[in-house]
């Protein structure tokens, strides 16, 4: 097992980074993943560690030692990628097996290991089936299979379930975080989906455009993301993100939305929270994610009235959207909550749950109240 | 805009049948969902309206009229792909203006140029007429596909699969538009996916396809909460329903022996009177409800953070079991949870054909 460093990593070419500036500390046994769009440099990064990549500066530790100078196969790492890249002509033991033959152990070492790693990952039924019959959810189990059974400091995987249809992945994610917990190997997972990574990472590490954006775990990430990337990155729906306007007045701070679209009631001191970070009070953006816009149906204090656009039923809860002036609010709601598009519902933002950014630089100004 | 009725349609490939008694009503001004996985024959259906390709057998109409000796042209849908399919070389514009100068609809250029103002309104592409359509990004290129669908005025539109090449939070942003478009055209819509979310979402009726049949169509909540059968049940809805096979003796549904049963004492509705011995017994994540006093025991097998919400995987035995709870509740992987079904919730299927064992029926109780 094996913490893995990064320590001021870079890569470019020519002009452009591909790699910015990266620290990172993976822990032992840590399930770390590494989430961005595409081209934002994270399966770089996973191959820089795996050794298939150099990087231009800055240093790769696995257990405390720098990697560059070690050839990719002695770094005693497994990799797993989302192409299954499996032998067609052998059977699915003997591909598992692959690798220890490869390090000549014993025929009995080999039979007891590749049926241990075949029990993980149930498909202990499967082991004569040659990769032609087996199908997608089970070709990626050999894959992990074949990692798992050289039993590796550390095990890397690039997408390994991205090309599963929704079904298999919601199933193999349970799969792929159990495994973990049992057979505790580092990971470094990537993936451009978020709901994958909050859903399996210890913590996650987002990038963008080769910059690492914020570390954290999924909590962290989700209830205090650090710039407007993050914030409208992590969650499903996006979380809504208006222009504002901080104003004192009433005994409280005055939110005005937009080019004037609506006019939302905070404590006073988020005024003075402003103030106190001598941010400029009109280049404020505020989010809120969509479970943080309450609804109701009659009026009461701090709720203004908008007008339901489109209703989106998802099953468990509805997705509204609700109309304030030019700008629009999405927020969940249980069920039916709103009947119909066009009726007239009360609306409050949780402060709790409100962030607040600067227009200028993207960051959160770590206001929380 | 105009009503679509297709009736007992067939369609074959060679030996392989595609389509086979396909019924499909799709009322003027609304927006159909036609949803199914790959291979079920979206597609195909899709193609049969338009005109691209012929059934072996059945009648399609539209606004009341047959339509099957009719040219795609003449039939005046248009279609929007998964594709861009644009004209690399020339401007959003003349792409847009495009369909207007064919043979069959020549406009004059004082139309042309309202309705490709119109519809570049519609879409909030006005800034982007004179771009060549390959300097747009996927997001841009999809709005000038339907853009170019918009400016024919057509009776009807199909769209095939339109936003699955847009990344997530584009899709997100995309079927808001989409469903806001066609609320503001008052148009027809027939709408072709693999993916739930959208259908649910977009959807003011869904039809769902498999193997080349309709199973159900619906409002979206009727398929959520009424699935006709475990292949609707499981299709529709994330996470995926839990369904586990039930054998019903001494009075009660039994999952697990002595340790996950459901009693059949009318609660929910339920008596077993008229039931099979055994069943496929189905529940969705958010109708388990998980807390210190509820009545089954449980391992806590994993546990996935969703931001607002927790999916915990709970083990009984071998049966695993997903449930929602609020992101608020501390539970560890490997802890022990008690957890309970909300009865009036449970989903019958029969073990053998799948089909809900309840529907259309009332249940005993309501």
């Amino acid at each position: 097992m094996a913490d893995i460093v990064l320590r001021d990593v870079e890569k470019y070419f020519g002009d452009n980074y591909i790699i910015r500036k990266l620290n990172l500390e993976i822990r032992n046994r840590e399930f770390v993943v590494l989430l961005g769009p595409s081209g934002c440099g994270k399966t770089t990064t996973l191959r820089a560690i795996a050794g298939l990549e150099e990087i231009d500066t800055g240093d790769i530790l696995i257990d405390g030692k720098p990697v560059q100078a070690l050839q990719a196969a002695d770094r005693d790492i497994a990799f797993v990628f989302q192409l299954y890249a499996l032998y067609p002509h052998l059977t699915a033991y003997e591909n598992i097996a692959f690798p220890l033959r490869a390090m000549n152990e014993s025929k009995e070492t080999v039979d007891q290991r590749v049926r241990e790693a075949a029990a993980a990952l149930r498909i202990g039924h499967l082991l004569d089936k040659r990769p032609s019959a087996l199908s997608g959810g089970d070709l990626q189990r050999v894959a992990i299979g074949r990692a798992l059974v050289r039993r590796p400091k550390a095990l890397l995987m690039d997408e390994p379930i991205g090309a599963l249809d929704a079904k298999l992945r919601e199933e193999m994610r349970t799969e792929l975080k159990r495994l973990h917990i049992e057979n505790g190997a580092t990971t470094v997972y990537v993936t451009h989906d978020q709901v994958e990574a909050m859903s399996m990472a210890d913590r996650i590490a987002i990038m963008n455009d080769g910059v690492l954006q914020q570390v954290g775990t999924p909590t962290e990430v989700y209830q205090h993301p650090q710039n407007l990337f993050v914030a409208q990155f992590i969650g499903s729906p996006i979380m809504n993100v208006v222009n504002a306007v901080a104003r004192p007045g009433d005994g409280g701070t005055k939110v005005i939305l937009g080019d004037n679209d609506a006019t939302l009631d905070f404590p006073q001191k988020l005024y003075h929270l402003v103030v106190e970070k001598k941010h400029a009070e009109d280049e404020l953006a505020i989010g809120v994610r969509p479970e943080g816009v309450l609804v109701a149906h009659s009026r009461s204090a701090g709720y203004i009235p908008m007008e339901a656009h489109i209703i989106e039923p998802l099953g468990p809860f509805d997705i509204v959207d609700l109309k304030a002036g030019t700008q629009m609010l999405r927020a969940r709601t249980p069920s039916g909550f709103v009947a119909k598009a066009g009726d007239v519902v009360w609306v409050k933002l949780d402060e709790t749950q409100t962030h607040f950014f600067s227009t200028r630089s993207g960051e959160s100004l770590q206001i929380r109240l | 805009m105009a009503d679509v009725k297709l009736a007992n349609i067939s369609k074959k490939f060679g030996a392989h049948t595609a389509l086979s008694g396909l019924d499909l009503d799709i009322a003027s001004g609304e927006f159909f969902v036609l949803l199914g996985p790959t291979g079920a024959g979206k597609t195909t259906t899709l193609r049969l309206i338009a005109g691209l390709d012929r059934p072996n057998g059945g009648s399609i109409a539209i606004d009341g009229q047959d339509v099957l000796g009719w040219s795609a042209a003449e039939r005046d849908v248009a279609l929007v792909f998964q594709y861009y399919s644009l004209y690399p070389h020339y401007t959003v514009r003349q792409n847009l203006e495009f369909p207007l100068k064919s043979k069959v609809r020549r406009l004059s250029q004082p139309d042309i140029d309202q309705r490709v103002a119109k519809a570049s309104k519609t879409l909030r592409i006005e800034h982007l007429l004179e771009r060549k359509t390959d300097r747009l990004s996927g997001g841009e290129m999809q709005r000038v596909s339907i853009g170019r669908a918009i400016v024919r005025e057509p009776r009807v539109f199909l769209m095939d699969e339109p936003l699955s090449n847009l990344d997530a939070k584009l899709r997100e942003l995309l079927r808001a538009e989409l469903k806001d478009l066609q609320m503001k055209l008052g148009a027809t819509f027939l709408y072709v996916t693999h993916d739930q979310v959208e259908a649910m979402s977009m959807g003011d009726k869904v039809g769902v396809l498999n193997q080349g049949r309709i199973i159900q169509v619906g409002t979206p909540q009727q398929i959520y909460n009424r699935p006709r059968d475990t292949f609707v049940a499981t299709f529709v809805g994330s996470p995926t329903m839990n369904l586990h096979q039930a054998s019903l003796a001494n009075g009660r549904a039994v999952i697990v022996p002595g340790k996950l049963e459901v009693p059949l004492d009318g609660g929910g509705g339920v008596t077993g009177g008229g039931l099979p011995g055994t069943v496929m017994l189905g529940v969705r994540s958010e109708d388990i409800i998980v807390g210190p006093n509820e009545t089954v025991e449980a391992r806590v097998h994993g546990v996935e953070n969703q931001g607002v919400e927790k999916v915990v995987t709970l083990r009984v035995d071998d049966c695993l079991l997903k449930a929602t709870v609020p992101a608020r509740l501390a539970i560890g992987i490997d802890a022990t949870a008690r957890f309970s079904f909300k009865r009036e919730k449970l989903h019958w299927f029969d073990a053998g054909s799948g089909l809900n064992l309840f529907y259309g029926k009332e249940r005993e109780n309501g």
